[in-house]
């Protein structure tokens, strides 16, 4: 048997040649249909009477090779703002989860502050959100640069996004199994080690996924501050689209955008898929 | 000398009473097993006398020191009193060494350093010694329960509560933890055992109480509670499970 073995390549059993055949099989299904529908479209579409001119609007290549360096000067600010945000996001999300579930009667108005916080911040349109902290603080009347509207409508994102980030934070708490509680607590811990040594560190790993999908959000939402002021892309497609009267800086935009949240989104799922095995 | 007492111990969840008026004494030293059949309260009561479920009624002795108070902070009595679960409840994140030093560092504040030659000693006394370093879902069922007995042992308890510790083991790893539990009562470590090993229990209890419905049936030397039980119920739970 050895023998047979060293001398070359293992013979292919009827299983793994079926396999291969089945899977030849499903690839040439997939390929044809895939081809069929996409050049369908291709040919369809420009026979579409007004494909020439949604074309010459929106698809415009000159006006599209002109706008993009622009538009990228300008993406560079929503990813400062992203960026910036970020932190502050998990900070005050993960302070209001934790909130949530403080039993120190002491620290019962904090308990209640989190609550509303959470239902409004979640109940309230991003948009809503962003005019009136962006336009309402700094009209105020407060001095440079505390009126800036650059600042205040990047503190109505954090806070909206916080209250989605701390209930998340939340479930992710609440899924860790009441035995490992018991178990930290026999040992003796005091309930904020359990919690800090513990409990998180096993919930945030499991709420990664579910988190990276809230920044994918966010990165869209900062172009929700252009109507607030900041020059940031959608602001700067908009700029473009008037100087040129053409719409194809506002699709460059969105392939600018797209640029960023596929590969996200993709990473994100491989993570969720990456946990989904290791549980079961 | 008594280590442990319980008086009249009563624990309900809403209507439901769970524990039912127990009484137990545990001499310093002693290991204690108690059986029963499954719903019977003796996980109940474990986690009872560990403070992790208040208690209603009665009260429980530690050294002659009333611990069941109401309002008395339980965490410096848990630091005394070690206790092991079914499921292991290892910490998964954290090597074996890691679940074993995160109480002695955070109780009583003691640095890694100082700490890690005494966990390694304890590793190798329990056939452990290459295991320090590995994760939970690295070892088998039976190191992962070796590691979370040594895990309450750093703590240095003067009593541990031990909750049908090998229910959860294939059947050829559950001698290497019974090895464990010898080692502990040779050393004169007080002991309270659920188990459903009931040739273990006959070995090397020194008492057996027989649960039912959250009270104390029988309780004896494990000569007259599995030679010559004096109450029907334990008969019938012995006839049941011993075949
Ligand atoms: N946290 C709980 N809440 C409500 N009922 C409980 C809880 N824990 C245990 N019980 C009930 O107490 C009874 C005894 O359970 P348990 O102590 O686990 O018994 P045993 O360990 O002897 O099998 C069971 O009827 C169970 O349903
Ligand atoms: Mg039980």
């Amino acid at each position: 048997m050895t023998e047979a073995r060293t001398r070359g390549p293992l013979p292919r059993t009827r299983r793994q040649i079926y396999e291969d055949r089945l899977r030849r099989r499903s690839l040439l299904i997939a390929g044809g249909s895939t081809a069929l529908v996409f050049g369908a479209l291709f040919l369809l579409i420009p026979l579409a009477p007004g494909w020439e001119k949604v074309q010459r609007v929106f698809f415009n290549g000159e006006v599209f090779a002109r706008t993009l360096p622009g538009l990228l000067e300008a993406f560079v600010l929503d990813v400062a703002i992203f960026a910036w945000s970020v932190p502050m996001i998990a900070v005050l999300g993960l302070l209001v989860a934790l909130a949530r579930d403080v039993s120190n009667p002491a620290l019962y108005p904090l308990r209640i502050f989190a609550t509303v916080f959470t239902d409004v911040f979640r109940g309230v349109p991003v948009v809503l959100t962003v005019y009136l902290i962006g336009f309402g603080i700094p009209g105020l009347g407060l001095p440079r640069p505390w009126n800036s509207p650059y600042i205040w409508g990047t503190v109505a994102l954090v806070l909206t996004y916080s209250a989605y980030v701390a209930e998340i934070f939340r479930s992710g708490i609440e899924s860790v199994h009441a035995s490992q509680r018991a178990a930290a607590q026999s040992l003796g811990l005091r309930d904020k080690d359990v919690m800090r040594y513990v409990i998180l560190p096993q919930a945030i790993r499991r709420v990664v996924p579910a988190q990276m999908n809230m920044l994918i959000a966010l990165q869209k939402d900062v172009a929700l501050l252009s109507f607030i002021g900041p020059v940031e892309i959608f602001r700067q497609a908009g700029v473009y689209k008037s100087l040129m009267a053409n719409f194809t800086p506002y699709v460059g935009a969105a392939l600018i955008f797209l640029a960023v949240t596929v590969p996200a989104t993709r990473y994100a799922d491989y993570l969720l898929a990456k946990q989904r095995r290791q549980r079961s | 000398m008594t280590k442990l007492r319980l008086d009249g111990v009563v624990k309900r969840f809403g209507a439901n009473t769970v524990c039912d008026g127990i009484d137990l004494e545990v001499e310093a030293g002693q290991m204690v097993c108690l059986i029963g059949a499954s719903g019977a309260g003796k996980s109940t009561l474990l986690r009872c006398i560990n403070l992790l479920e208040p208690i209603e009624e009665g009260a429980i002795w530690l050294d002659g020191e009333d611990i069941s108070i109401p309002g008395l902070d339980p965490q410096p009595v848990r630091t005394r009193i070690g206790m092991v679960f079914q499921s292991f409840n290892l910490f998964p994140h954290m090597t074996a060494a890691e679940n074993v030093m995160l109480a002695p560092r955070r109780v009583h504040g003691q640095s890694r350093d100082e700490l890690m030659p005494k966990v390694e000693e304890l590793f190798r006394r329990f056939g452990l010694g290459d295991r320090l370093h590995h994760y939970p879902d690295q070892l088998s069922g039976g190191q992962q329960q070796r590691v979370a007995i040594v895990r309450a042992l750093a703590m240095r308890p003067e009593v541990m509560l031990f909750d049908e510790v090998t229910s959860a083991l294939d059947p050829q790893l559950v001698g290497e933890v019974l090895d464990v539990l010898r080692v502990l009562k040779e050393e004169g470590m007080t002991m309270v055992l659920a188990t459903h090993e009931m040739g273990f229990a006959r070995e090397a209890a020194d008492k057996v109480c027989f649960l039912k419905d959250g009270r104390i049936v029988e309780e004896g030397p494990p000569s007259q509670i599995f030679g010559a039980p004096e109450r029907e119920e334990t008969r019938a739970f012995l006839a049941r499970t011993l075949k």
